[in-house]
């Protein structure tokens, strides 16, 4: 019998346990996405972590670096503010860990994401909508004060989440790619951006433009009291931008469908965005390489019908949190 | 004439208006021509220092003028200023 050849390079690599597999995602090139022959544009498939979300990486970073310093004390309570990707990937993590945990979660995020924080175990605890991500950070922060039941990560201020990009998915980008034009990714707590851009600026230099996509929150999530309810994730620094541009619900979901029927990349809302941005910035480029981040999946968007209906009869298109 | 999208959350402060057009040809001259025709909004826009205050983002279009050239960006007539709050995001 002639030896074994492996048809598909590089394999999936060996790991201990599901925590050590993550990262080491797939860089797809979208060639029907790309406006001109001499710019191409990359996704850097984050769907493809164990929880199927981007977030998988900054949750082990969070959870190692919390134990390096001896920050968990027995018994406490893990605690964190999300929109329910962190959530989940902390589900899992902690669950193999054994910390029990607590999410602060808006109540508008679609039902999959309080399904897949109560498979992997996790106590689920409602902000108002309305406030968007805001409120969750807000209540989270006001549970954890002065409480010694409980340790809080705060991915929205802890410099271990954009280490988990400045250490993993740039090194990984830098890996498959000698240049980089443009690097384009969703804002949220700024961990992806601030990490990826640190790095990429730091070996390539500034030629490569930064590029924050955001969500332009429907009315509906715009309930905030006064401007001073306003919340800047501490980790953000503008500086390292070289564009910030806002997406509509309806162009994010638009994209998201695109990326589906022409690519085949079954992606969530953000991705759909981050994609809309990432095309109209290789549009504006004579040549190079643009890389996006597609920062989950599209399982947990299913319920809501972006994939199937039209768009006008997408329930709850405005009031709906969908990133 | 440039047209400014008014927030929710600052809304009352011109009248109830989603939209109102104001003159200029930048983002600071636009801003302080809304702020003459509705006084209500200049502490909520400004700092004392006369800068945009924390928690406002102010979008040329689609995109935030703080990574462009902040208050100086310049504005043509059919451009539209979008002013928003500083909210978290997650993903």
């Amino acid at each position: 019998m002639g030896a074994r050849e492996l048809e598909n390079r590089p394999c999936g690599g060996r790991y201990v346990d599901i925590v050590q597999s993550i990262g080491n995602t797939p860089l797809v090139e979208l060639r029907r996405l790309s406006p001109k022959p001499g710019v191409r544009i990359w996704a850097k498939l984050e769907s493809r972590n164990p929880t199927g979300s981007v977030k998988d990486r900054v949750a082990r970073s969070l959870i190692e670096d919390a134990e390096e310093k001896n920050a968990i004390a027995s018994g406490q309570v893990i605690l964190e503010p999300t929109s329910g990707n962190t959530g989940i990937s902390l589900g899992m993590i902690c669950k193999l860990k054994g910390y029990p945990l607590k999410v602060v979660m808006p109540d508008n995020v679609t039902p999959e994401r309080t399904q897949l924080l109560q498979m992997w175990g996790a106590e689920i605890v409602y902000s108002e909508g309305a406030k968007g991500s805001n409120g969750a950070v807000e209540l989270a922060l006001e549970l954890a004060a002065g409480d010694a039941r409980y340790y809080m990560p705060y991915q929205y201020g802890n410099e271990a989440n954009p280490r988990a990009h400045y250490n993993g998915t740039a090194l990984e980008i830098l890996e498959e790619l000698d240049s980089v034009a443009a690097f384009v990714a969703g804002l949220g707590t700024g961990g992806t951006l601030m990490g990826n851009a640190r790095r990429l600026k730091e070996v390539l230099g500034d030629s490569v433009k930064i590029v924050a996509a955001e969500p332009m929150q429907g009315e509906p999530v715009q309930g905030l009291r006064s401007l001073d309810d306003g919340f800047i994730p501490p980790i953000i620094d503008l500086s390292l931008l070289d564009r910030k541009i806002l997406v509509s619900n309806s162009d994010a979901i638009v994209w998201t469908r695109k990326l589906l029927d022409e690519e085949g990349i079954f992606a969530g809302v953000s991705s759909g965005a981050i994609a809309r941005v990432a095309a109209r910035i290789a549009g504006e480029l004579d040549e190079g390489n643009v890389v996006f981040v597609v920062a989950d999946d599209g399982w947990r968007y299913l319920s809501s019908g972006v994939y199937t209906r039209p768009l006008e009869e997408i329930e709850n298109l405005e009031s709906t949190l969908w990133w | 004439m440039p047209t400014i999208k008014i927030p929710p959350v600052l809304r009352a402060s011109v009248g109830g208006e989603r939209e109102v057009q104001a003159d200029g040809a930048d983002v600071r001259e636009i801003l302080r021509s809304l702020v003459a025709a509705h006084p209500a909004t200049e502490s909520q826009l400004f700092s004392a220092e006369g800068e945009l205050n924390r928690y406002v983002n102010v979008y040329l279009n689609d995109e935030d003028v703080r990574v462009l050239d902040g208050l100086d960006t310049a504005v043509g007539p059919q451009d539209v200023l979008v002013i928003l709050p500083a909210m978290a995001g997650g993903i």
